[in-house]
């Protein structure tokens, strides 16, 4: 029986590309609070996953994902959309999903390595 | 995957709202200097904030990724001097009118607790993301 690396490590690799793109998009998204008329971005996060898992090689890219502009709870005067505790609520679930994906990521090495090593 | 365009953007976040901590104090430091005439009298300075969007990244087309904040200009805002009636004062004129700038010290207080939470809000991205790529590095020490 071989061992596949592509199968093995699984979805986590994207996963944690789309989380780093994601976390780009929600730091842009706080350093901008107080831009006049900046509109608050995010990805929907598993409709990319989804396209990414079943894309072919062209259309499977984590940089074709799309931005979808977040509908504010109460909007500014000012044009903004930022609202500041739904950003950093959004940004420290991110990163704690990044720290999981990264926390199975290094299960599944243990794993092959043990494996490999036979014991 | 870079880390690169997150740092961008979160020190930029932090300078911006340094250059607008800046004007709060001389805004605050200036309230009360006095002038001789009103067009002399000190001018409030408002800072200018506008967002420059990331892209030029490989493999990856114009329109994804975050806007770093850049600050345009400092403009000086358009309010009336106050005059006030102080004839010992040495820059009295000869009604013994001096002018001083219309600060709003409230005004300028609520900007500066805004500016700081925004300061440190970039402050905690820049924590995250570097326990984020930290995490990433120990990858491969299984």
């Amino acid at each position: 029986m071989s061992i596949k690396i592509d199968d093995t490590i699984g979805v986590h690799a994207r996963a944690l590309e789309l989380r780093t793109l994601r976390s780009e998009i929600l730091a842009a998204n706080l350093a901008n609070e107080d831009t006049p008329g900046f509109k608050a971005r995010d990805l929907d996060f598993s409709s990319e996953m989804q396209r990414l898992d079943r894309g072919d090689a062209f259309s499977s890219r984590v940089g074709d994902a799309q931005l979808k502009y977040r509908l504010p709870n109460q909007a500014a005067l000012d044009g903004n959309s930022v609202e500041l505790a739904v950003e950093q609520a959004e940004f420290a679930r991110n990163a704690t999903d990044f720290q999981t994906s990264l926390t199975f990521l290094t299960m599944k090495f243990r794993g092959l390595k043990q494996a490999i090593e036979g014991r | 995957m870079s880390f690169d365009a997150i740092y961008r953007i979160a020190g930029s976040s932090m300078n911006a709202q340094t250059v607008r901590l800046n004007t709060v104090a001389s805004n605050l430091a200036n309230a009360d200097s006095a002038a001789a005439r009103p067009e002399d009298v000190y001018k409030a300075r408002k800072p200018v904030f506008a967002s420059v969007y990331e892209n030029g990244e490989l493999n990856r087309p114009a329109g994804i990724g975050g806007a770093r904040v850049q600050v345009l200009d400092v403009v000086t805002a358009g309010r009336e001097a106050v005059r006030r009636h102080e004839p010992a004062n040495p820059l009295a004129d000869a009604d013994g009118y001096v002018y001083y700038a219309d600060i709003n010290q409230i005004e300028e207080m609520t900007d500066m607790m805004a500016a700081t939470r925004s300061f440190e809000t970039g402050v905690e991205v820049l924590n995250r993301i570097k326990s984020m790529q930290q995490g990433l590095l120990r990858l491969g020490e299984v």
